[in-house]
């Protein structure tokens, strides 16, 4: 793709964004009028840029595309190596599409702290796109940890009245898992004698020492997906969370962990990956039906969403560890799909409640008859969480569950569970914030969605429609990866065994 | 140009939907009539073209899901068995629709009633032409989606709210089967196309599949599977509850989706899916059972309604269940037969019972009706068609299609078709006397309404009368016109490939060898029926509460529609919220955040204080803090891996 570094503009030129902003002088307002403006015209920018990642892209191979790489800490063979593959290059994208529209979100409910606001989400941007990118261990390490920091202060900072009893649950949850994950690296390094991702792809670890890095890289990306026990970080998060940190942690946090998963766990440690499935599946299954049940108790609208959310990533991980060619397309296309769809839920609350200030469902209801477009917003929404035919949630669930079938029917059967019980509680949900009767009297003055709302949501109904309608491009992103994926796996583990290859495709 | 009338409705939902505040009541009724106007002549093309002329075809749009061996198309297809269901979908909804601009003309929210009512019908043509499984599941759930805003088209309603999400669920829960069913069709056949899989069907004829750890026939599971979906679908017993109460919809809405097209896709499906329940035969006989178990179910239970519109809703339950046992002695075509000539019939009778509501003032307890028949003597003339049609008086539309089906369940031979014919035989009693019941009720004896109501009463506009004439030409004519072509001995020249029977199930074609009492079995019981409705409520108006009385126990029993509401409440919708709670307070709050992070919490709270006064909001220090932290991360990686 010629000389020009286009993966390291696009994953730093939110920093250089981020840096006008930093000089920004005036009174308060002008500040916060060109921060605002600032973040969204970088934002908007880098998304365009972006685009360029994918209309480059070359879809008939497995290698990565647009690779750079310069030597960075030679004394340890560290580089500042990038790249992306089928695999990472639409997560890079969400993440660039997510960031101007919750810069676009944050336009008017963000009012104190505007420019740190404003920094906090470009650098963010910057640090999400180069953990899709990063190829070399050290500096993936680097970029996932950072993006704990800006994360944890948009929640501690601007977040609600238990803000920081969230952002310390949250740190402490996902840290945790962190330092398990170093030392693995630190393993993976002693043990493979370099930090670059692709050579370790093809080094093939010993057998236990492979189940040793494995549990130590679930417990890092198991906590961020999340799996069940280790959810419970997110309800808290996400509540207090202002609405556009929702987005980002719904749309692309979760996506970090699966995406470990897929880079590291089993291409590096098919074996382990093999031998750990049935807990995968066990956890998995577990998610998708106890979070159901949980979120039909729910009696906030965020905390209800973030439960199906813990239910949906279910499906992703299943998807993965199915590693057939369906299981994995579908979980790809499930978490682009849940970050588009997720993200769209929590902007809805966040309209709502940037006029009544509150999230207690119980306090909505009848809101169909002074806002219809939202009404209609929010039904598209709840339909592609739903997963409903025609929308990017079916897609995916779909894949996953053909694959899930060919592998182990009791998974298949027991997830599909997953969307009967998705309809009751999305469908309940609705019905209190969105029918009835208009009784309360705050509600009968609310307005319906303003030009810049509408701006925000127009997007991602399009790609909820589009993913659901005429998949094709997205799936033939990544089809070459997922190819190269499985065959390896299974190069891998007949490498190991016959005995090994009985669930195989 | 056969795409058109597919999408042409489609088309109008969107103009409609999304325009509603610029083109306005006026414009909605416009756009979408004028749409299935031309999409129900373009139907009519198709029929004659494709049915009778027997040129099938297949168009295809474009690729929907590719996924390795996965290859999921969107496509359009023409056979006899698709020009049949586009023919009478387009009709039955150009009538509904045209009934719509006067029927709702009172409402606030027209535009976005016809557009769903639009949308409705382009997700139903999208289910019928459907050349592959996920198709066919793109449509059923987008009429489930379409069902559930029309069913809660009254919002401000909590029944109507209830009613809507309750079809939602007890559909997903059929749906549930059938996607299990499609993944394992694509598990055994490699491919979800029909042609494919229909295809290959009788060299997996005995093939076996290892289902949750168990061997099973492969096909007996996938049918069972897919069963399941129809069972939601069309209201089988066990997931049939959701029927009587998606009442709470517009009239209009109960006539097109839950009488005359939706609830029939789970039949449709069976026929379509032919080739492959051919292959089982206990698929069949469950089909065959649960059909005639739920005809005598439903009737029972129509016989104490008085809400006008369940007494018709428990009949369609009931005449569905009839469909589904004539596929399962596979007679598929006297199924479909059947399904056509009760979408003339029941549509009448509903629009014919919205056209009561409308002169009652909204009223639908057919206690607080009565002596009404000579003021709207034209709503009183189709409601005795629809009936007559329904009961299957002779030369009506029904005696054709019921006779059919019965006579085909005799000619079976086997026991499930026996305990099919003997069931159907008593439920076409039952059906004579509920709805001559309803007749008598509605239109006879002594006014029950207040004056006010009473004053009121009039004859429907003309846009309603003209859909109800058209139907009730359909409910007189469809069976005679269509029995030769649809059920005939030469039926197979008719449905060609589109209907599969093995040449050893020849029950359609004994069907018209049967004893003669068979023949007439129907008719005398309908007969009786009405004879019994009429001495109950017309010549000894007592009789009825003196029976009700006396049969006290069963009585409740059928009131109570079995009780499967109550049991479903108690068993599964109350333990799953209570476990929600539970699951949430205990689970996650008690066990998991004791243990794990509010322990360790509890004892890093001191410092989480001091921290917390760290945040000064001040952007460099910041930035400062996470300088540090890369410093120090990059300090200690040099450190431990040099030593």
């Amino acid at each position: 793709m010629g000389a020009l570094p286009i993966l390291s503009i696009v994953t730093f030129l939110p920093l250089v964004g981020a840096l006008f902003i930093l000089f920004v002088r005036g009174d308060a307002e002008t500040v916060a009028r060109n921060a605002r403006y600032t973040a969204l015209w970088t934002s908007l920018i880098t998304f365009l840029l972006s685009l360029w990642l994918w209309i480059g892209f070359d879809t008939r191979t497995a290698e990565f595309q647009f690779v750079e790489k310069v030597a960075w800490i030679p004394a340890f063979g560290i580089h500042y190596h990038m790249g992306v593959d089928g695999i990472s290059m639409l997560f890079v994208l969400l993440s660039t599409l997510l960031t101007p529209i919750c810069v676009l979100a944050s336009w008017e409910a963000i009012e104190t702290r505007v420019k740190e606001y404003m920094i906090a989400f470009l650098v963010l941007e910057t640090l999400m796109v180069g953990t899709f990118a990063a190829l070399d261990l050290f500096l993936f390490y680097v970029f996932f940890e950072a993006v704990l920091i800006p994360m944890f202060l948009i929640i501690g900072v601007w977040g609600g009245a238990r803000r920081v009893y969230s952002a310390f649950k949250f740190f402490l949850y996902t840290l945790t898992g962190s330092v398990l994950m170093l030392v693995a690296m630190l393993a993976m390094y002693f043990a493979a004698d370099t930090t670059d991702i692709p050579t370790l792809m093809t080094h093939g670890f010993a057998r236990d020492l492979q189940l040793w890095l494995w549990l130590a890289f679930f417990a890092s990306f198991a906590v961020k997906v999340p799996m069940w026990p280790v959810h419970t970080w997110l309800p808290d998060a996400h509540v207090e969370a202002p609405t556009a940190g929702s987005v980002i942690l719904a749309g692309v946090l979760l996506k970090m962990g699966a995406y470990g998963f897929l880079r590291f766990s089993l291409p590096m440690l098919p074996y382990a990956s093999e031998y750990f499935t049935p807990l995968v599946y066990t956890l998995s299954v577990i998610a998708i039906i106890y979070t159901s049940l949980v979120a039909l108790a729910q009696e906030d609208m965020k905390k209800l969403i973030a439960y199906s959310s813990v239910a949906h990533m279910g499906f992703v991980t299943i998807g993965i560890f199915t590693v057939t060619f369906q299981g994995l397309q579908g979980a790809l296309i499930q978490m682009l799909s849940h970050g588009i769809i997720s993200g769209a839920l929590f902007l809805c609350v966040g309209v709502v409640y940037d006029r009544l200030h509150t999230r207690e469902i119980a306090r909505y209801g009848g809101l169909v008859n002074r806002m219809p477009a939202y009404a209609l917003v929010f039904m598209i929404f709840t339909m592609g969480s739903v997963g409903l035919p025609g929308t990017s949630g079916f897609v995916g669930e779909f894949l996953i569950l053909v694959g899930a079938f060919r592998v182990n029917t009791w998974v298949a059967l027991l997830a599909t569970t997953g969307v009967i019980l998705g309809a009751v509680y999305m469908l309940y949900l609705y019905r209190r914030v969105i029918f009835g009767k208009l009784t309360k009297d705050d509600l009968k003055s609310m307005l319906d969605l303003s030009p810049r709302e509408i701006a925000v949501f127009v997007p991602l109904v399009l790609l909820t429609l589009w993913m659901g309608i005429y998949p094709a491009p997205f799936l033939a992103v990544m089809k070459a990866s997922v190819g190269n994926l499985i065959a390896r796996h299974q190069a891998a583990l007949a490498a190991l065994g016959p005995a090994m290859l009985a669930a195989g495709n | 140009m056969y795409a058109l009338a597919i999408f042409l409705p489609l088309i109008a939902a969107v103009i409609t939907g999304l325009s509603s505040r610029w083109i306005g009541d006026r414009g909605a009724h416009i756009v979408t009539c004028g749409a299935m106007a031309l999409s129900a002549a373009i139907a009519v093309v198709i029929f004659f073209d494709v049915a009778v002329g027997g040129n099938t075809r297949d168009v295809l749009l474009f690729t929907w899901i590719a996924s390795d061996r996965l290859d999921i198309t969107w496509s359009l297809r023409f056979d006899q068995l698709s020009a049949v269901m586009i023919a009478v979908v387009t009709i039955v909804s150009s009538a509904v629709h045209f009934y719509s601009i006067g029927y709702m003309h009172h409402d606030p929210h027209v535009p976005r009633f016809m557009a769903y009512l639009s949308l409705f019908t382009f997700s139903m043509l999208m289910l019928v032409t459907a050349d592959n499984f996920v198709q066919l599941f793109f449509g059923w759930e987008g009429v489930g989606l379409c069902s559930y805003l029309l069913i809660g088209f009254w919002y401000d309603r909590p029944s109507a709210n209830a009613a809507a999400i309750k079809a939602f669920v007890v559909n997903r829960v059929g749906d549930f089967g059938f996607a299990l069913g499609i993944m394992g069709v694509f598990f055994l056949f490699g491919s979800v196309s029909f042609d494919v899989v229909f295809g290959a069907t009788p060299e997996k004829a005995a093939a076996r599949l290892d289902f949750l750890g168990l061997d099973f026939h492969a096909l007996t599971v996938l049918c069972i599977l897919l069963f399941i979906g129809a069972m939601g679908k069309s209201a089988q017993l066990g997931l049939h509850t959701w029927l009587p109460d998606a009442m709470e919809g517009p009239t209009p809405v109960s006539a097109l989706i839950h009488a005359a097209t939706m609830v029939t896709a789970g039949v449709f499906m069976v026929a379509r899916l032919s080739p492959m329940f051919e292959y089982s035969p206990v698929a069949l006989a469950l089909v065959t059972v649960v059909g005639a178990s739920t005809a005598i179910f439903a009737a029972t239970v129509g016989l104490c309604q008085n809400d006008i519109k369940r007494v018709i809703a428990y009949s369609t339950c009931s005449q569905l269940g009839y469909m589904f046992f004539a596929c399962g002695v596979s007679a598929y075509a006297a199924g479909i037969f059947h399904l056509m000539t009760h979408a003339f019939f029941k549509a009448l009778l509903f629009l014919g019972a919205g056209s009561v509501i409308h002169a009652m003032s909204a009223e639908q307890d057919m206690r607080k009706m009565g002596g009404i028949w000579r003021m709207i003597p034209f709503t009183y003339a189709v409601m005795w068609i629809g009936s007559l049609a329904l009961a299957g008086i002779p030369f009506f539309a029904g005696y054709y299609s019921k006779d059919i089906v019965l006579e085909a369940a005799f000619a079976a031979g086997s026991w499930m078709g026996q305990y099919a014919f003997w069931l159907g035989l008593l439920a076409a009693l039952l059906t004579a006397f509920y709805s001559w019941r309803l007749l008598f009720m509605t239109f006879h004896g002594a006014p029950r309404a207040d004056e006010k109501t009473m004053a009121h009463v009039h004859e429907s506009p003309l846009s309603m009368t003209g859909p109800l004439a058209v139907l009730a030409a359909g409910a007189v004519l469809s069976g005679y016109l269509g029995y030769a072509l649809f059920v005939g001995d030469h039926n197979h020249d008719f449905w060609g490939k589109s209907i599969f029977v093995l040449p050893t199930n020849t029950a359609l074609y004994d069907a018209h060898h049967v004893p003669g009492w068979v023949k007439l079995a129907p008719i005398v019981v309908a007969v009786a029926g009405i004879a019994i409705a009429w001495w109950m409520y017309m010549a000894r108006p007592g009789a009825a509460a003196a029976v009700a009385d006396r049969f006290r126990p069963l009585y409740l029993f059928f009131y109570n529609k079995w009780y499967f509401d109550e049991l479903y409440d108690r068993v599964l919708v109350k333990p799953a919220m209570r476990l929600g709670r539970g699951l949430w307070k205990d689970g996650d709050g008690a066990m998991i955040d004791g243990i794990g992070p509010d322990g360790i919490a509890a004892a890093t709270r001191s410092f989480a204080r001091r921290a917390s006064r760290l945040q000064t909001g001040y952007v460099y220090h910041y930035a400062f803090a996470m300088l540090i932290g890369v410093v120090i991360l990059v300090t200690w990686n040099l450190y431990t891996t040099a030593g």
